[in-house]
């Protein structure tokens, strides 16, 4: 099936199998791969995308469901060349260590950011709540929070 | 210029990770073939028919492996990496099963096709016909050998294996208190966020293979490859892209998949590739932890150990291909801090129908340390003791260091602890945590209808064990520093620790320092990255090898500025004359120099040109020198380094529900000499977090049949943020260590090796009823308490009737 994409403001045309994951398309047929997959069933956040600017799990959404719509991920959030508020919190804060759960987390503080700009730290924890990381436990990725909000 | 050993900079590899750049094993191969592989689903069986006909016909497929495609020393098991005198019975995998398969997850086929949803279509039709056996799951069904794993391995027992010192039948008899204890561990495994995977490419005219792998050990696999597939070592390049985790289970090699895949890339002369999902990932990598234990304990009055035996079962899954090192970790590291009079301990290593055990992050150390620190709080309850004094009674002194317990380490050397003062550790622990005023916090909680308690745990760490690490360091024109070593990276910050120290060993800024890990074209002479041995082992070699190239740049320098070496210092990558003002050269135009040229391409090179460099009496090269500016050196431990450290918790467990909540985290850490103290926190961030997955959520769910229940992230219960301390109090000493040039210690499991036992003691503390087995769930916490309950009327009961 012929898909519309359009991704970090970028509209791509792409033939897929009805069954194709939208982690897989992003992945291997546009090689956006800054979009990871940890588990493939929705639980670890890894493959967090932004969908309309609403976080979603690439992985639990076929390719050709999302036809049309504006899709951000990690290698759109920087703005020529400069890293966002986000980022440069991470970076700052020692918020990564493998890096592999990274962008998931990027991406969904970037919504959660959007929707509660001054959270508490009780919000930042939930914010993050939905995503695992086995290397940081999780201190410098609460403090990222407060910090991007917070510059 | 600003020191960089010990200054806490922000890590300089952030930035791919941070934008999308980062190239993770699948994010490379898009054209490679795909690999899917056929799964025992029995825990065991016979293998009695594989038929692929019905695969045959799926689009997109390329090619079906089974065992009988495999030829040559690949047909043979996989290799048993540490073999042992102790372990008379090991074996090992095939990597695809000939006739039988002993647990779920197993490869018994392996399809190639153009993509992996196809590869899967074609797996899925491949029809195995099994004839399924007993299976033997858990280490009471191993130990009572009702059924063998393997036929040929009598009682389940791959190693029996004792070391001793003392006489510890005396010393226990003879002590004026005596106490006897059971306790367990269940399994958990590394899980890291990126599962296992292998890309390989073969190239038919020089004959030479490429693989990636998301390995922990490059020049590890590149051997195995090339011994398992009959190739020169020197055909074979093995990459390390950037990983995803590894927490132990990614230094297991060869896995099945990083042999098969490069055998179907020759084969079929197109790059391949494996990517594990992760219900694979479950069942076909690794776990760890699983032991019982029995300890008797003899001490005296204050509480001091005088006599202690220890037997102990390890299950260790259905093959052997790592050697007893856990079992041996969990045997020597057990003694901590401490030095019991006498010790003996003995370890039965056990077969059972589930995945293969190996090292994951503390490697046998939160078992040891759970079984120690459990018996620490034993005593200090008997005798009515505080229990930080009693582990007082029983610390090795700073001035009996060095301290030989005459018992033989993990790595073939001895247990010698190297430096460190584990009164002061405590001290600041107990301040840390509050652990003197912490009865007045029990009291206000009680008054609240709240109960709350407090634990303490200590641990040691053998790290950076041998045989060696190397570093190179290469100089180029442009000023530019290029490091390499061969251990390989999963997220330890190497890119930045490493180029702090090579900034600091030569003079130049840290932004011309760039440092390759695990590449095997770079640097062929390696290990692998485990043992928290990276900052030692290759932190050392790369110091080494940094003083050797700065030694030649003075050298030339020395020639070029008419000066004497001791007359130079190099200030941000210039090296000038002290106290001369302009008599200064670049290390770039020393490079220059160093590389006398016959051939000139560009300013800087004119300037290097036989015709030009040099006293024309003598050779371009001395005969005991080399041209370039460029340094390589080893570091060979005599035996490993012991950090240490102690974990304090405070939780709050709910009177009616049993949930158990952490109220407060503190760690006391001494890993020597701090390269970078941010990413050490962060190590002991990550350490703790997955310690409290370990003693609060984390255990593989395996059934009687052997069947992994919970294999998957919605029913294995990794912790997210909400699991974990909110804040984790962290000081540290430095000890350092004499046996290394930097004084480092291994920083990457501490975190993780004490979370039982201090939550053990700290849940024991709440509640008053002992904990002896871990993890602890809320509903396992309620059950306790109904024994408990139970008991207590029953005694009552009971003394009533006599009464």
């Amino acid at each position: 099936m012929n898909v519309r994409l359009v991704v970090n403001g970028v509209p791509y045309d792409v033939e897929v199998p009805p069954r194709r994951l939208l982690s897989d398309c992003l992945r291997h047929d546009l090689r956006l791969t800054g979009t990871h997959v940890g588990c493939e069933h929705g639980v670890c956040g890894a493959c967090t995308v932004l969908l309309d600017g609403r976080p979603v799990r690439s992985c639990l959404l076929l390719a050709v469901s999302v036809d049309g719509l504006e899709i951000t991920t990690v290698e759109g959030l920087a703005h020529n060349g400069e890293l966002s508020p986000v980022q440069q919190a991470f970076a700052d804060c020692h918020g990564l260590q493998c890096g592999f759960c990274t962008p998931g987390f990027l991406t969904t503080i970037t919504a959660g950011l959007r929707e509660n700009p001054d959270p508490t730290e009780d919000e930042a924890r939930e914010m993050i709540a939905g995503n695992l990381c086995r290397c940081t436990g999780y201190q410098n990725i609460v403090a990222a929070v407060m910090k991007a909000a917070r510059p | 210029m600003t020191k960089m050993f010990g200054a806490p900079i922000p890590r300089r590899e952030d930035r791919r990770f941070l934008t999308g750049g980062a190239a993770f094993l699948d994010d490379l191969g898009h054209d490679a073939l795909a690999v899917a592989l056929v799964r025992s689903p029995h825990a065991h069986a016979r293998v009695v028919d594989i038929d692929v006909s019905g695969a045959l016909d799926v689009d997109g497929l390329i090619a079906i492996y089974t065992y009988d495609d495999l030829t040559g020393a690949l047909a043979e098991p996989l290799p048993l990496l540490i073999p042992h005198p102790a372990l008379t019975h090991g074996r090992t995998a095939h990597a695809l099963a000939r006739d039988e398969v002993n647990h779920v997850g197993e490869p018994v086929a392996m399809v190639v096709a153009k993509d992996r949803y196809l590869a899967e279509d074609a797996a899925e039709r491949i029809a195995v016909t099994y004839e399924p056996l007993p299976a033997v799951v858990g280490i009471e069904a191993a130990r009572h050998a009702d059924h063998l794993v393997h036929d040929d391995v009598p009682g389940n027992v791959a190693a029996n294996y004792t070391q001793a010192y003392g006489d510890v039948d005396a010393a226990i008899a003879s002590a004026p208190h005596r106490l006897s204890l059971d306790l367990a561990v269940e399994r958990s495994a590394s899980t890291p966020l990126e599962t296992r995977g292998v890309l390989a490419e073969w190239d038919t005219e020089s004959a030479r293979l490429r693989v990636w792998s998301s390995t922990q050990t490059a020049t590890g696999l590149r051997a195995a490859i090339a011994a398992k597939l009959g190739l020169d070592l020197t055909n074979v390049e093995v990459i390390t892209p950037d990983i995803g985790g590894g927490f132990g289970v990614k230094i297991v090699h060869p896995w099945p998949e990083e042999l098969l895949v490069p055998m179907a890339a020759r084969a079929l002369g197109r790059p391949v590739k494996f990517t594990e999902d992760r219900a694979e990932h479950f069942v076909a990598a690794a776990h760890e932890r699983a032991q019982l234990h029995h300890v008797e304990v003899g001490f005296d009055d204050e509480g001091r150990i005088l006599g202690l035996d220890v037997r102990f079962w390890h299950d260790h899954g259905a093959y052997t291909p790592y050697g007893l090192i856990v079992p041996i970790v969990t045997s020597t590291q057990l003694l901590g801090p401490y030095k019991p009079g006498a010790y003996r301990v003995e370890f039965d290593s056990l077969y059972t129908n589930t995945v293969i055990v190996t090292p994951y992050r503390g490697a046998g150390r939160p078992q040891g340390a759970f079984v120690m620190e459990r018996t620490v709080d034993a005593i200090a309850r008997d005798l009515g003791l505080d229990r930080a004094a009693v582990r007082e009674a029983n610390f090795i002194q700073p001035d009996e260091m060095p301290f030989d317990f005459g018992l033989t380490f993990q790595d073939g050397r001895p247990l010698r602890y190297d430096s460190g003062d584990y009164p002061a550790t405590l001290e600041k622990l107990k301040k840390l945590v509050g652990w003197d005023s912490f009865e007045a916090v029990r009291e206000a909680a009680r008054a609240e209808g709240r109960r709350v308690g407090i634990g303490l745990a200590c641990y040691v760490e053998g790290t950076g064990v041998g045989p060696y690490e190397g570093g190179h360091v290469l100089i180029e024109t442009s000023g530019k520093v290029k490091v390499a070593t061969g251990l390989t990276t999963q997220g330890q910050g190497h890119q930045t620790v490493f180029a702090q120290i090579v900034a600091d060993e030569l003079g130049v800024p840290i932004s011309d320092v760039e440092v390759v890990t695990g590449d095997t074209r770079r640097f062929p002479y390696a290990v692998g990255t485990f043992a928290s041995r990276a900052a030692v082992m290759s932190g050392s070699a790369i110091a080494l090898a940094a003083r050797n190239v700065r030694e030649k740049a003075l050298r030339v320098a020395a020639d070029a500025l008419e000066a004497d070496t001791e007359d130079l210092e190099i200030v941000e990558g210039v090296v000038r004359v002290k106290g001369n003002p302009g008599a200064e050269i670049a290390l770039g135009t020393v490079a220059v120099l160093s590389n006398p040229l016959r051939y000139a391409f560009d300013e800087a090179s004119q300037a290097a040109t036989q015709f030009v460099v040099g006293d024309p009496g003598k050779p371009p090269v001395a005969d005991d020198d080399e041209p370039g500016l460029e340094g390589r050196d080893y570091y060979s431990p005599p035996h490993a380094t012991f950090a240490n450290g102690m974990h304090a918790v405070i939780v709050e467990t709910d009177p009616d529900t049993a949930e158990i909540r952490i109220l407060k985290y503190a760690v006391v850490h001494d890993c020597g000499k701090l390269i970078n103290p941010r990413i050490v926190e962060g190590q002991i961030h990550g350490g703790v977090a997955q310690g409290v997955g370990g003693a609060l959520y984390e255990r593989m769910a395996y059934d009687e049949d052997g069947q992994l229940q919970n294999a998957s992230f919605m029913d294995f219960l990794m912790p997210y943020v909400t699991e974990v301390p909110r804040g984790i109090d962290i000081d540290h000493l430095e000890t350092p260590s004499p046996l290394n040039p930097l004084g480092v210690k291994g920083a990457g499991e501490a975190g993780v090796i004490p979370s039982a036992a201090v939550f053990a003691s700290a849940i024991e503390d709440a509640e008053g009823i002992p904990i002896t087995s871990m993890p602890i769930s809320p509903s396992e916490l309620f059950e306790l308490r109904e024994t408990a309950t139970s008991a207590r009327t029953d005694s009552r009961r009971h003394s009533e009737d006599q009464r």
